[in-house]
């Protein structure tokens, strides 16, 4: 019985040397000790000098939770010779020390877990945990900068890599912006690069316009079918020459990537510097395909890629690991109505500005009102809009989207260097720019161009004539304010891309309150899901630039590199086990089950008199289980049973806590 | 016949006649008997807003009560009085001192208070009627007619209280007016303030809020205003006075009962075609 004090943590509250000396007459236990850190060296190496002395076939270690250091004892006891699955973690700390403020109590409840703690350890078993082998490819899903950079980092360590793009290119939303913070540098310059060396490298294959359609298997032996979307047209006949798209006579599409503030054609390159450079028609409005009339790209298509039978194709494909990278989206502001975005097409988003702003955008870099193409003077930028929302507005998110903040900076720059007459204001609720020479950015914005910034909300928009009329008030100045503005910039909080919650459900990835995917810690396993063999790069985890976006991407891909390079993964042996003599087959456990861990097999078993008969029963595939225990709280007959966590040991546990409180 | 409970309110009975007969007789076309609550007060008015004071919420509690009662829906038309009624019912509902505190005051008088319904007469069209029954009852369509369907504040707000329509970007009066075949226009003020009891203190304040309205549904192409609320339609009216130009120039404001009454025969034709 090892007790730690965890410094004060646990000792300020709980009498340790008490707990100690209570468990020293405890039946089954020969040596009881405490000290101020169990998981020090100091500490392991008193419980290692202790196994080793005592002979010991079981230890107990009061202190913090298991998820903090049930590795760490075990570790230590495995390496003097013992079965680390015959050490006990009674939780001291969070579950004791940490919520209760009456020492006495605090002590009382103490040795009582550690008195189950010893309960459960007598009936603990040696496990030895199976091994399964390890697909040297990975899958990473979304093809964005966090996908992009994941792919390559995982690639030029030498392993395969998969790219899954739902949009005819990768790129992402990074392909849309035109300069970034805090440089200036042309998101372009540095983003198309990449996404060609991508596209180049022999090690990653890029499945664009393609979904994961279904995923099956765990960590190391992953099978994932991909849906490749018919774009009919072949991808590796078409060169990318364009002409088809020039030709194809239905052409007022709304472009998706300029967000609908230009048009495209039916058949289609989203953007001059799609990868792969390969058309697609959208069968929506291809006349071709909708009513078999027109043909005119199949025509004009000197390589003959045009192919109006392709059918969508299924892949499937085995992976060692998944990186998720599904980005986000800027929410609807359809429930906003108090900016009269829907009555004046002078109110538009920060990333309709992006576009608007870019040599590659609708208006060639010109930035102007989209309602009259003329110049604005007064442009008015409003922050946090659908961010930092009370919950009871029943609208908008509750968190910071994080980003907005620098890319107004960066938006009100832009307008200035342009229009250095323009007056530019920018409405916010807090400015945070923490980040290497974020703030220093935005202090250049407000001192060196002259941006107003205005603490404070915009309450209405009044489209107004050809102007719009902006009410807000002046926090500071407890002012309320009117400016006619020519042009208005909302900048939207960001959301998880919709395409996330589905994937969720296909990983039996876990999602938090707003649909970000769950870290396996918040601080200690950023960048790895819950669900082993799952890692999570960039905006699908919470709002994030793209600095950090980058940073991320490359940890996941150490991750991930770290997982393939091993041959073989040591699996977690407190798994299910099927007692055979009592299950019935009900199918009940393999239904909860939601790993598909469990399948059913006719057996021959003795009867009564000699003979045998066959009856269905359970069985557990080891390496697909990862112990929930689903299966054992269904099971009907006691049949199911979880390694490590018998209902045996269980209602020792329990009986010993209710023999104490006695 | 679906019958409900009616609240009038004082204006309906005063300076605001064409609410309250149209409204009534529109609704037997429509199949719904409002039978007008006995010994009804005044809703409170102005002091809705004061949260600390029970007494001006009583009447309110009486008249929930008695369509309890009655176990018929509450309506009213005037958009104060559904404003006092609806913000009643709702802290009749969450917060418990004031409960106590209403039947310290009326006892077994407010019992089942907060079991009512209440309809404002507009969603009892779309809620009740349905706005497609309404339609096919229009015997003279107002065809052409563009007409900027005016909120104000208390119809909507608080959204989380009154439950009407999306505060910000409300439908339901467009959608009245395309049932009765004229043309809503949207336009950007028409859940502005139109001054309210400002007008008494500091009129310049209030005319100045009312022609903000006028404006704005004028530059959107409106041909007429339809208001719910008598003194928002007071309100727009006095600041249309005191707009330069002459009367023919002038926007009309008209109750939404009028337009609805001329659409189904009830009334002479004014403002179709």
């Amino acid at each position: 019985m090892f007790v730690c004090h965890c410094g004060t943590n646990i000792a300020g509250t709980v009498d340790v040397e008490a707990v100690a000396d209570a468990m020293k007459s405890e039946s089954g236990v020969v040596y009881s000790a405490t000290y101020q850190y169990m998981c020090s060296q100091s500490g392991q190496d008193i419980i290692k000098k202790a196994i080793r002395d005592y002979e010991l076939g079981g230890i107990v270690v009061c202190s913090c939770s298991p998820r903090m250091h049930e590795a760490t004892f075990r570790k230590a006891a495995s390496s003097v010779g013992m079965n680390p699955y015959m050490v006990e973690i009674a939780n001291i700390r969070e579950q004791c020390s940490w919520v209760h403020k009456n020492r006495e109590d605090a002590t009382s409840k103490a040795i009582t877990l550690a008195r189950a703690a010893v309960a459960k350890l007598k009936l603990n078993f040696p496990l030895t945990p199976g091994e399964s082998g390890v697909t040297k490819r990975a899958l990473v899903i979304g093809g964005g900068i966090a996908g992009i950079q994941t792919a390559l980092d995982i690639a030029d360590a030498g392993y395969k890599v998969d790219i899954v793009e739902k949009s005819p290119t990768i790129g992402g939303k990074m392909a849309q912006l035109d300069k970034t913070f805090p440089t200036l540098d042309c998101a372009a310059c540095i983003l198309t690069p990449k996404m060609v060396d991508a596209a180049q490298n022999e090690n990653i294959r890029i499945f664009s316009y393609s979904e994961v359609e279904s995923v099956s298997g765990y960590v190391g032996n992953f099978t994932v079918t991909v849906k490749k979307k018919a774009r009919y047209v072949k991808e590796d006949v078409c060169t990318g020459c364009g002409l088809c798209t020039e030709k194809c006579p239905r052409k007022k599409i709304p472009s998706e990537f300029n967000l609908g503030m230009d048009n495209r054609s039916a058949v289609y390159i989203p953007f001059a510097q799609a990868v792969p450079k390969v058309a697609v028609i959208d069968s929506e409005h291809c006349m071709m395909l909708k009513e078999n009339k027109c043909g005119v790209c199949s025509k004009v298509c000197t390589a003959g890629a045009i192919d109006y039978t392709q059918k969508d194709e299924y892949i499937e494909e085995k992976y060692g690991a998944i990186v998720v990278a599904t980005g986000y989206e800027p929410i609807s502001l359809e429930r906003f109505g108090e900016y009269a975005r829907g009555m004046s097409p002078d109110v538009i988003t920060s990333l309709e500005f992006e576009r608007l702003t870019s040599a590659a955008g609708p208006t060639h870099g010109k930035l102007v009102r989209p309602s009259d193409k003329m110049k604005p003077n007064t442009v008015v930028f409003v922050q946090c809009v659908g961010s930092r929302c009370e919950p009871s507005l029943g609208k908008g998110k509750e968190y910071c989207s994080k980003i907005c903040c620098m890319y107004t900076a960066k938006h009100a720059m832009l307008t200035k260097e342009k229009y250095p007459d323009a007056e530019v204001y920018v409405f916010y609720i807090d400015v945070r720019t923490p980040g290497k020479n974020f703030d220093e950015f935005y202090r250049r914005a407000a001192e060196e161009y002259g941006v107003k910034y205005i603490k404070g909300m915009v309450g209405k928009i009044t489209p107004d004539g050809e102007r719009l009329n902006v009410s807000a008030s002046d926090l500071i100045c407890r002012k309320k304010l009117e400016i006619k503005a020519d042009l208005v910039v909302l900048a939207a909080a960001i959301e998880p891309s919709p395409t996330a919650r589905a994937l969720a459900t296909k990983l039996a990835s876990s999602m938090d309150t707003n649909g970000f995917f769950t870290e396996a810690h918040p601080k200690l396993r950023p960048v790895e899901s819950p669900t082993a063999g799952v890692f999570l790069s960039g905006a699908c985890q919470g709002p994030r630039d793209i600095p950090e976006t980058v940073a991320q991407a490359g940890a996941a891909a150490a991750k991930v590199i770290g997982l393939l390079s091993k041959e073989r993964l040591t699996a977690n042996p407190c798994v299910a086990v099927c007692d055979e003599e009592m299950c019935s087959g009900c199918s009940v456990c393999g239904n909860v089950c939601p790993y598909g861990a469990i399948t059913y097999v006719e057996k021959e078993f003795r009867v009564p008199g000699g003979r045998t008969k066959a009856r269905r029963v359970a069985s557990v595939n080891e390496a697909v289980c990862q112990g929930c225990g689903c299966c054992a709280v269904a099971c009907m007959s006691g049949a199911m049973e979880l390694k490590g966590f018998m209902s045996s040991q269980i209602m020792a546990e329990v009986d010993a806590i209710c023999r104490t409180s006695r | 016949m679906v019958k409900v409970s009616y609240y009038p309110g004082c204006t309906l009975k005063n300076k605001a006649k064409e609410l309250d007969k149209y409204a009534v007789r529109c609704a037997e076309i429509l199949g719904v008997e409002m039978e007008e609550i006995e010994n009804w007060q005044c809703c409170g008015g102005v002091f809705c807003d004061s949260s600390d004071e029970v007494a001006t919420k009583l009447s309110a509690v009486r008249a929930l009560a008695c369509a309890a009662r009655r176990k018929t829906p509450l309506v009213t038309v005037c958009t104060a009085c559904h404003n006092v009624i609806k913000r009643t019912l709702h802290a009749l509902r969450y917060d418990a001192v004031f409960s106590e505190r209403v039947r310290n005051y009326l006892g077994d008088e407010a019992k089942g208070a907060e079991n009512a319904e209440v309809y404002h007469y507009l969603e009892l069209l779309r809620d009740v009627v349905g706005f497609e029954t309404l339609k096919g009852k229009v015997v003279n369509e107002l065809k052409g007619k563009r007409v900027a369907a005016y909120y104000g504040c208390l119809f909507l707000r608080p959204g989380s209280v009154m439950q009407t329509d999306d505060a910000e970007d409300p439908r339901i009066m467009e959608s009245f007016i395309k049932s009765l075949g004229a043309e809503p226009v949207i336009y950007p003020m028409r859940n502005e303030c139109c001054g309210a009891y400002t007008f008494f203190e500091e009129k310049e304040a209030a005319l100045k809020k009312g022609a903000a309205v006028l404006k704005s549904a004028e530059n959107f192409g409106a041909d007429l205003i339809a208001a719910a609320c008598p003194l928002c339609r007071y309100n727009l009216e006095s600041s249309s006075k005191s707009l330069p130009g002459g009367a023919e120039k002038k926007l009309p404001v008209v109750y939404f009962t009028e337009l609805l009454a001329e659409a189904l025969g009830v009334k002479e034709a004014r403002y179709g075609m």
